[in-house]
């Protein structure tokens, strides 16, 4: 029994449980002692994943690959990454309790299972529980209204996506006769037995991931849950879940559909201009920080589905490249947000920001890094996932595709260097709140990778490259 | 090893950013840190300077190729290396990087009162992103720097800029990302085509012909923004205006210069066919430049706008000579680049200096200054008459080589190339008349100081180099002589290649 494969996620999901129990049976608050739990269980996990052996299991259901591994560490960072950001915040929003960093450590279970799964149905289970848990993340602050709000949308929405993507699952399944990826691979290399009905269930199963990554034109529900979640969720949603779910597209897309390039590559092509087009231009209105990163993010996702529209190993290694950069820049942002605090208070205008340049210069100078990095500017990370990208882009010929990806990255610029002519430029407001050392760090460590990418570029570049090249076998 | 026998360009690279990180270090209060974050700068930019006379020592000007060449490897996956080196073309623009560098520093050491740390650093970044730029032998690494410089000039503009910063400095930027983007875009075409980015393989590498003409367009696109080229010229008057002077002296020195550079080392001999198939685009620009912008020089009321509008007609002149592509054409462009890198960096620390005084760049407001300021206005004058290209100064011998290339060309191409030189006599003589001469009508400028010592050793070092550059020539086209003959043979070379090929299959 090669049940060994799927030991990370086991052991992770023990764990939980554990912490679960421990946090229900003290008398007092516990907020504190599970979250460092839960990111000891992260990092227990992920020495389980870079140990682990590599193979398929579970009759086909689970793999685990280095293209799994790869997206599962860098799932395991961002989570982490999302509990230390949650400690403070919670402590003063008043969301101190221990159920927080276990409904993560689960969203992130299922986000492990997502990066494993090599059947429909394996993916299924795993997007739908970390859907569940992340839905309760961003209902957690209940006495607030917008954040109920923004629970209750995320899940009528979501529930509808989770629908599509089913049945589309029920067709692949009715019209091939199997949910394997690998038997479907080899089934659909045969043309003859691709039918219309397949077809139809592949664009429903792109779909209900396109929910997942907010990507035009399923991202509707995404500037509302991003401003109405508490921060920490946002900052999660922001990244674990787009990383789970972007691997979860390249894996069935590049796997079981991979001889159907020609039909996806159309609908990948327009889901990613009309992502990267509108993230760029309706974010130029945006007042509030946290909509202003809900549209940054769907135009980042434009940008990473470009490299899946290649539909090359090299356009995969700039997914994977473009997804680390994006999760530590943006994990980085949202951390400036959450020290954004005057007298207690949490502040979510951009304006808010006047003058940091002067009250606050180290966390200006960090977030003007992450700026200039989601606008692509050269040396920070953010250009070099850009480069990756696009040079998949040109090496398959897609030149429109990268015309219409520089130019909209021009015009997303516009609204990156606002923020930083707010912080600079602009006259200063009151100083926020002194700034607690766990954002503090945060802030530093995702600005120093950012900063820093260009210098050691090559071992995720090795490694997302090993894990594009599983895909292709 | 290479002939400094140490890494002589990746020392002056980096070492403004080790400053910068002294600087940052520093603490105390904000006195202390100001005086001190000065000092720090102006040292480092001194040693940066000083390490880089090396360069000029050291370079063997009869060598056409790459000197001082120093490589480490960076991504081998994509055949991108870090690879530094200088070649006859690039030699003296990161000698003039480092010179204009710690002249912008002193320059601002009294203008710049708010924010001092923050400034100085950002100098030093731009120095180390304007070395790396004119360094740099891998086109990922030239793309790095060349965009990087966007960060350290748009914090420069929009913080210790003018009343309008915010809106100039956005311009700036915005203007000079769509334009590079679209030159990564080729970047990437030719390494997909090549495999590698490494610029002295490039140089080598012939690509087909229609491939040639888009990337032309796409180099042009960054580099006419950045040089700039009419029409999308009109960023800079408001970058100038918006700039602190020491950032519009950086802005005219050196950052003009990095699109012609642009042209020199990627267009023309990466793209032969289509630089010789598009040159009557180029002139048509050009002239465009020259004409018009001179024109419009002649309106201004504004001096910084003034000299602004006259930097975009110079630099057409210069884009003229590059895409003569004969010997004396790019001769005179280099030597036009460097004159004017200097001539208008003075005549920006001129109107700095009344600014300072007066706080305004109202032409109208000023008038008799050379009863009050004898030395100021003797200065003025030398630059004044640099700029026009008074045989003696810098200015003439870059216009006249200039025109004499165009002459090889074309008739028309000259005369229109000239009617700049005459209107810019007019333009430059007028503001000259109007701020120097006639009598003194306000109180403030009857109690106006002369040229205070610092400001005499700002300028010194430009005055020499000004007459230098005018009265013994060799000694700076030396450097690029052999490199711009190669160029010229190889671009011949490379045009017909495919004729004698023809010739043979006949």
């Amino acid at each position: 029994m090669n049940w060994i494969l799927a030991l990370p996620e086991i052991v992770l999901a023990i764990c939980g449980m554990a912490i679960l129990i421990a946090g229900v049976l003290q008398k007092r608050e516990t907020f504190h002692l599970c979250s460092m739990l839960t990111i000891g269980a992260f990092l227990l996990a992920a020495m389980l994943v870079i140990s682990g052996p590599a193979g398929l299991g579970y009759h086909g259901q689970f793999i685990s690959d280095r293209f799994s591994s790869f997206v599962q560490l860098l799932i395991l960072t961002a989570s982490t990454l999302a509990v230390i950001g949650s400690l403070d915040y919670n402590e003063h929003a008043n969301l101190r309790r221990f159920e927080f960093p276990v409904l993560i450590l689960f969203a992130t279970v299922g986000m492990m299972v997502m990066a494993g799964a090599s059947n429909l149905m394996t993916l299924y289970v795993g997007l739908e529980l970390q859907s569940l848990s992340i839905y309760v993340l961003a209902a957690f602050a209940r006495d607030e209204l917008r954040s109920t709000e923004a629970g209750l949308k995320y899940f009528v929405l979501g529930s509808l996506a989770s629908g599509l993507l089913l049945y589309g699952i029920s067709l692949v399944y009715g019209f091939s006769g199997t949910m394997q990826f690998d038997k479907l691979a080899t089934t659909l290399a045969d043309p003859t037995k691709v039918s219309a009905g397949l077809i139809v269930g592949i664009v429903f199963i792109v779909a209900g991931l396109a929910f997942k990554v907010s990507a035009v034109p399923f991202h509707m529900w995404t500037p509302d849950v991003y401003e109405g979640a508490p921060t920490p969720v946002t900052l999660l949603m922001g990244t674990a879940p787009k990383v789970a779910a972007m691997a979860l597209l390249v894996r069935a897309m590049a796997t079981p559909f991979g001889h159907l390039l020609g039909q996806w590559q159309q609908l990948i092509v327009l889901v990613s201009i009309a992502s990267m087009l509108l993230g760029s231009l309706a974010a130029i209105g945006q007042r509030n920080i946290k909509r202003l990163m809900a549209y940054s993010s769907i135009g980042h996702m434009g940008y990473v589905l470009i490299g899946l529209a290649a539909g090359t190993p090299a356009g995969i290694r700039g997914v994977l490249i473009y997804l680390v950069t994006y999760v530590f820049m943006n994990a980085g942002t949202f951390a400036c947000i959450i020290a954004m605090r005057r007298r207690g208070k949490s502040l979510e205008q951009v304006s808010d920001l006047g003058g940091l340049g002067k009250t606050d210069p180290v966390m200006a100078m960090w977030l003007t890094v992450f700026m200039f990095s989601m606008a692509g500017i050269p040396p920070f990370a953010g250009f070099w996932g850009k480069y990756f990208i696009f040079s998949a882009a040109v090496q398959s010929g897609m030149w429109a595709l990268a015309v219409i990806g520089v130019l909209t990255s021009v015009i997303g610029a516009f609204y990156y260097i606002r923020i930083i002519k707010v912080m600079y430029f602009d006259a200063p407001e009151e100083a926020f709140d002194a700034r607690p050392a766990s954002l503090s760090t945060l802030a530093a460590v995702t600005g120093l990778f950012t900063t820093l990418f260009f210098v050691f570029p090559a071992p995720i570049v090795n490694a997302a490259e090993a894990a594009a090249k599983v895909l292709f076998g | 090893m290479n002939a400094a026998g140490f890494p002589l360009l990746s020392l002056l690279t980096w070492l403004p950013l080790l400053g910068g990180l002294i600087i940052m270090s520093v603490r105390g209060d904000e006195a202390t840190v100001a005086s001190n974050a000065r000092w720090a700068a102006l040292w480092t930019s001194l040693i940066v300077f000083v390490l880089s006379l090396v360069l000029w020592v050291r370079f063997d000007p009869a060598d056409p190729g790459f000197q001082f060449v120093e490589q480490a490897t960076w991504m081998p996956q994509l055949g991108i290396t870090y690879k530094l080196g200088v070649d006859g073309i690039s030699v003296l623009f990161v000698l003039l990087s480092t010179a204009l560098t710690p002249i912008c520093i002193l320059a601002s050491w009294e203008s710049i009162k708010t924010r001092v740390r923050e400034y100085m650093l950002a100098f030093l970044i731009l120095e180390t992103m304007m070395v790396g730029m004119f360094a740099a032998l891998d086109f990922v690494v030239f793309y790095m720097f060349f965009e990087g410089v966007l960060i350290p000039m748009y914090l420069i503009i929009g913080i210790w800029g003018g009343p309008r910063r915010v809106y100039a400095a956005i311009k700036f930027f915005l203007y000079t990302l769509a334009g590079s983007v679209l030159m990564l875009l080729a970047l990437l075409a030719m390494w997909s085509q090549a495999g590698t980015t490494d610029i002295p393989t490039l140089l080598h590498t012939t690509f087909p012909a229609s491939m040639q003409t888009w990337l032309f367009l796409a180099f042009l696109a960054s580099f006419a923004v950045k040089v700039p080229m009419w029409p999308v010229h009109t960023w800079l008057p408001d970058a100038h205006v918006e700039a602190p002077t020491a950032g519009s002296v950086i802005l005219a020195g050196v950052l003009l210069k990095m699109g012609a550079y642009g042209f020199l080392r990627f267009s023309l001999p990466m793209l032969p066919i289509a630089s010789e198939n598009l040159s009557w685009l180029m002139f048509g620009l050009s002239v465009m430049a020259v004409v018009y912008t001179s024109l419009v020089a002649l309106a201004q009321t504004d001096m910084k706008k003034l000299i602004a509008y006259s930097s975009v007609a110079h630099m057409g002149v210069v884009t003229i000579g590059i895409f003569t592509i004969n010997v004396q054409g790019i001769s005179g462009a280099l030597f036009q680049m460097l004159s004017h890198g200097i001539v208008s960096g003075a005549l920006f620390l001129c109107v700095g200096v009344v600014y300072d005084r007066i706080h305004t760049r109202e032409i109208a407001r000023y008038g008799g200054l050379a009863d009050r300021m004898p030395a100021y206005a003797l200065l003025f004058m030398l630059f004044t008459m640099a700029s026009i290209g008074l045989p003696g100064t810098s200015g003439f011998v870059g216009e006249f080589l200039v025109l004499v290339g165009a002459f090889e060309v074309n008739f028309w191409l000259a005369l229109l190339g000239s009617l700049g030189m005459i209107l810019g006599a007019a333009y430059m003589l007028y503001l000259y008349r109007r701020i120097i001469f006639g009598r003194i009508t306000r109180d403030d400028l009857r109690a106006i100081l002369d040229l205070s010592p610092r400001e005499i050793a700002v300028f010194a070092p430009l005055v020499v180099l000004t007459l230098w550059m005018g009265i013994y020539p060799s000694s700076f086209s030396a450097f690029w002589d052999a490199t711009v003959s190669a160029m010229v043979e190889h671009h011949q070379a490379a045009l017909h290649a495919p004729l004698h090929l023809a010739a043979v299959t006949k």
